[in-house]
């Protein structure tokens, strides 16, 4: 088997089948073969809460060889051919099983938006037996500490709504990998849900709390929202402590304002920050479509989706590039870094491309 | 050649034909990728069964047969119609024209700079649209004649043997680094990729597949040319039909600026349209006969809509020969044999001085209505 990766990895394969790639061949025969890409087959799909209009499932995932594994905390992108229209739509989702070796299964923990295309397909209507199309794992919101921690420091996981899942990973690693079932340090998991038929994991987290293992878990429903006052009376040296907050942005503002900018707190947002508008001038002009209207100071996502314009896009927040376009004139700034960049007929993500004054793009 | 129609006609002309458009982009869906997907994985078998069949020396014929058949798929209805762009709506990479690459010695990027971009922009304006004799040969008679054009025919034949190269050639502009127009620097980087593209094709083709069948070197080789050869042939002759058959029209750059734009003259959506209807020509013929062109014996509709998956243009003609219809408009269509023999005779004919200017075609309308 390892000898047939290696010779479809070759460089003779690839000349061989040069241009398209062996994967272009290899996936005519089998889609569960790669030499490159990597698919996986849904497994088993189980539902984790029926509230109508936010179900919650988790989906379970046997990826193709080329899986290199993830570390705990880590995404993947996720392609779904939906059904009808035949367009492939990409979306982020945080892997919430512990971490993975090479080709090893992997569950995604969904909530179905009720606009959501992707998330609805995958808690509504994916199947066993069926294939995605998956990226490598990336991201940095992981367990790793800076040098200067030693490895048994406490550890605090905060989290909100279907933010659960990146924290789950790393808790779920801990104790398989942890000596006796154990996480080996103090672990607090504090998760804020709408309410206890909303929890998600609902069981393995009361049998966490039950067991003898480290790990404290404080759930919290409703209008419990997050509160500084009680963070100091869980864990009094929070902002000494190597922190983990994932949920809505709402919560992730609270928990930033508590931290107040110490360098513990590790943040992943599962939606981009809303975009500080600033001075938004000039205009915006869409030159395929042949529309402009006024620069809200938006990013050219939500612009041109405001004009009726229907873009692709994946991940609206830099991750994946679906959203690319040219902008064919002007200035953007990027939302995520603030950096500036007016080059003509430049490649930009439109999803974190806010116009600086008058702007044009070939959409 | 100007237009024929009002102003009001050629406004109403474009609003007719973006409405098909929109109406067909509405539309697609599994029915198309279905589609696209059957012809790639029909593509793959028939490569995959003509490199085997080399095994089978007395099988020789075959094999380049179906090596021939994948090539001109890949390339036609496959390579050309993915690269424009008619398979984006999908998402997938696979068959993206941001991400594929032709099996083909043109650079993808670059072919679809000169032609996506510059062919089909300005298709049929003189002096603008290089695929026009694609620098080489005279298919015009508004193009002056020269001394040079005595051998039309011969660089016709050269052109359509080694067709791929001309294509990849094209685009370093060589009549216009002749004319001094052009410096060698700015064709350094394409020169770079059409050479690593040539070095991919010949590794595959012309060292690799052969040394796999070992004894059979020599004859793999010769097989895998006469495949590239029979495809350069094929493409070439269907290209051809598509815009240089009698009675498809040129334009010249003022004949095209009709309406007053924000910065000065420019060209209406209707006008843009109608160049494109009349600078094209059609091939009539069976469904496989389509297929093994990629559609582009649907040139017309090609060109009205280059973004729209071509399995859709025989449906579209259906409705644009009666819109023609309507406005007195020709629709210049026939079947393989009739246009490349008037192809023939054209590129025979303006190898010579062009005697007097009633050679020039009838106008448009007064052809449609005298048929
Ligand atoms: C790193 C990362 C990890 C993530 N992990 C998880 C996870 O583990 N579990 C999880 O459930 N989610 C996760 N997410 C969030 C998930 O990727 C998004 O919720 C995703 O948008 C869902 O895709 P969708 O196709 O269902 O919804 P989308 O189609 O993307 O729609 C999402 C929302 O955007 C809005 N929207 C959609 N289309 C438009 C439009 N044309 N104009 C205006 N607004 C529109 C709708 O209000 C909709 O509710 C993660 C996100 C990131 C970036
Ligand atoms: S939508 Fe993913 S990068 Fe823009």
């Amino acid at each position: 088997m390892a000898l047939v990766t290696t010779l479809l990895r070759s460089r003779a394969a690839a000349a061989l089948a040069s241009p398209h790639g062996v994967d272009h061949y290899l996936e005519q025969l089998n889609p569960m073969w790669a030499a490159h890409d990597v698919r996986a087959r849904v497994v088993a799909i189980h539902r984790e809460t029926d509230t109508p209009g936010a179900c919650v499932a988790t989906v379970t995932l046997q990826p193709t060889g080329t899986w290199r594994g993830h570390r705990a905390g880590q995404y993947v992108q996720v392609g779904v051919d939906l059904p009808g229209s035949a367009r492939r739509m990409t979306r982020c989702f945080s892997i919430s099983s512990a971490a993975s070796l090479p080709g090893e299964q992997i569950t995604l923990t969904v909530r179905a938006h009720d606009e959501g295309q992707v998330s609805k397909f995958l808690v509504h209507e994916a199947r066993p037996g069926q294939m995605v199309h998956l990226s490598q794992a990336a991201g940095d919101f992981t367990l790793h500490e800076s040098a200067a921690t030693p490895t048994n420091n406490r550890l605090l996981f905060i989290t909100g709504g279907s933010g659960i899942t990146p924290a789950m990973s790393i808790v779920r690693t801990l104790l398989r990998d942890g000596y006796d079932d154990r996480a080996n340090r103090k672990v607090t998991f504090l998760h804020f849900a709408r309410s206890e038929a909303d929890q998600i994991f609902a069981a393995e987290l009361a049998e966490i709390a039950a067991a003898d293992n480290h790990v404290d878990v404080h759930l919290r429903y409703g209008d419990q929202t997050f509160s500084e006052f009680e963070l100091r009376r869980l864990v009094p040296d929070y902002r000494g402590t190597d922190t983990w907050v994932c949920g809505p942005g709402g919560l992730v503002d609270l928990v930033q304002d508590a931290y107040d900018g110490a360098d513990r707190l590790r943040v992943e947002f599962f939606k981009p920050p809303t975009v500080s508008t600033g001075t938004a001038e000039g205009e915006v002009s869409f030159t395929r479509a042949g529309t402009a209207a006024a620069n809200t100071g938006a990013s050219l996502l939500e612009q041109a989706e405001a004009l009726g314009l229907r873009p692709e896009f994946g991940c609206r927040m830099g991750i994946c590039f679906s959203c690319t376009a040219t902008k064919t004139d002007g200035t953007v700034r990027n939302i995520l870094t603030g950096e500036e960049s007016s080059l003509p007929d430049e490649d930009i993500r439109i999803c974190v491309s806010a116009p600086v004054g008058d702007c044009s793009v070939d959409l | 050649m100007t237009t024929t129609l009002t102003r009001d006609q050629l406004d109403e002309f474009g609003r007719e034909l973006d409405a098909i458009r929109q109406r067909v982009i509405a539309d697609l869906g599994e029915e198309d990728a279905a589609y696209i997907r059957g012809i790639v994985k029909r593509q793959q078998q028939f490569e995959v069964a003509g490199r085997a069949l080399f095994y089978v020396p007395p099988a020789w014929p075959l094999a380049v047969a179906a090596l021939s058949v994948s090539k001109i798929l890949e390339n036609m209805e496959i390579g050309h119609n993915v690269m424009h762009g008619q398979y984006d709506w999908m998402g997938d990479p696979k068959l993206n024209s941001r991400i594929y690459d032709w099996d083909n010695v043109c650079p993808g990027e670059q072919w679809k700079y000169s032609h996506n971009y510059i062919h089909h922009t300005f298709t049929n304006i003189l002096g603008k649209d290089r695929d026009v004799g694609y620098g080489i040969l005279r298919m015009d008679e508004d193009q002056p004649w020269h001394p040079y054009y005595l051998g039309n025919p011969v660089y016709a034949l050269a052109l359509m043997l080694f067709f791929e190269w001309g294509v990849a050639m094209h685009d370093l502009e060589v009549e216009n680094l002749v004319k001094g127009t052009r410096e060698w620097e700015q064709n350094k980087a394409l020169h770079a990729g059409i050479m690593r593209k040539v070095k991919r094709q010949a590794l595959k083709d012309y060292l690799l597949f052969p040394a796999l069948t070992g004894p059979l070197f020599p004859l793999t080789l010769a097989g895998n040319a006469s495949a590239n050869l029979i495809r350069n042939i094929w493409a070439f002759n269907i290209i051809f039909c598509g815009h240089f058959p009698a009675g498809v029209a040129t334009f010249t750059e003022e004949e095209c600026l009709d309406i007053e734009g924000p910065n000065g003259p420019e060209e209406s959506r209707g006008h843009w349209y109608y160049r494109q209807l009349l600078g094209s020509a059609n091939i009539s013929g069976s469904k496989l006969m389509h297929l093994m062109s990629g559609n582009l014996s649907h040139q017309i509709e090609h060109h009205l809509f280059p973004d729209i998956p071509a399995r859709r243009y025989p449906e579209i003609a259906v409705e644009v020969r009666e819109i023609c219809e309507r406005y007195g408009l020709a629709y210049n269509t026939g079947p393989l044999h009739k246009q490349l023999l008037s192809v023939a005779k054209k590129i025979g004919r303006l190898a010579l001085p062009t005697r007097s200017t009633s050679q020039e075609p009838a106008p448009v309308a007064e052809r449609a209505a005298a048929a």
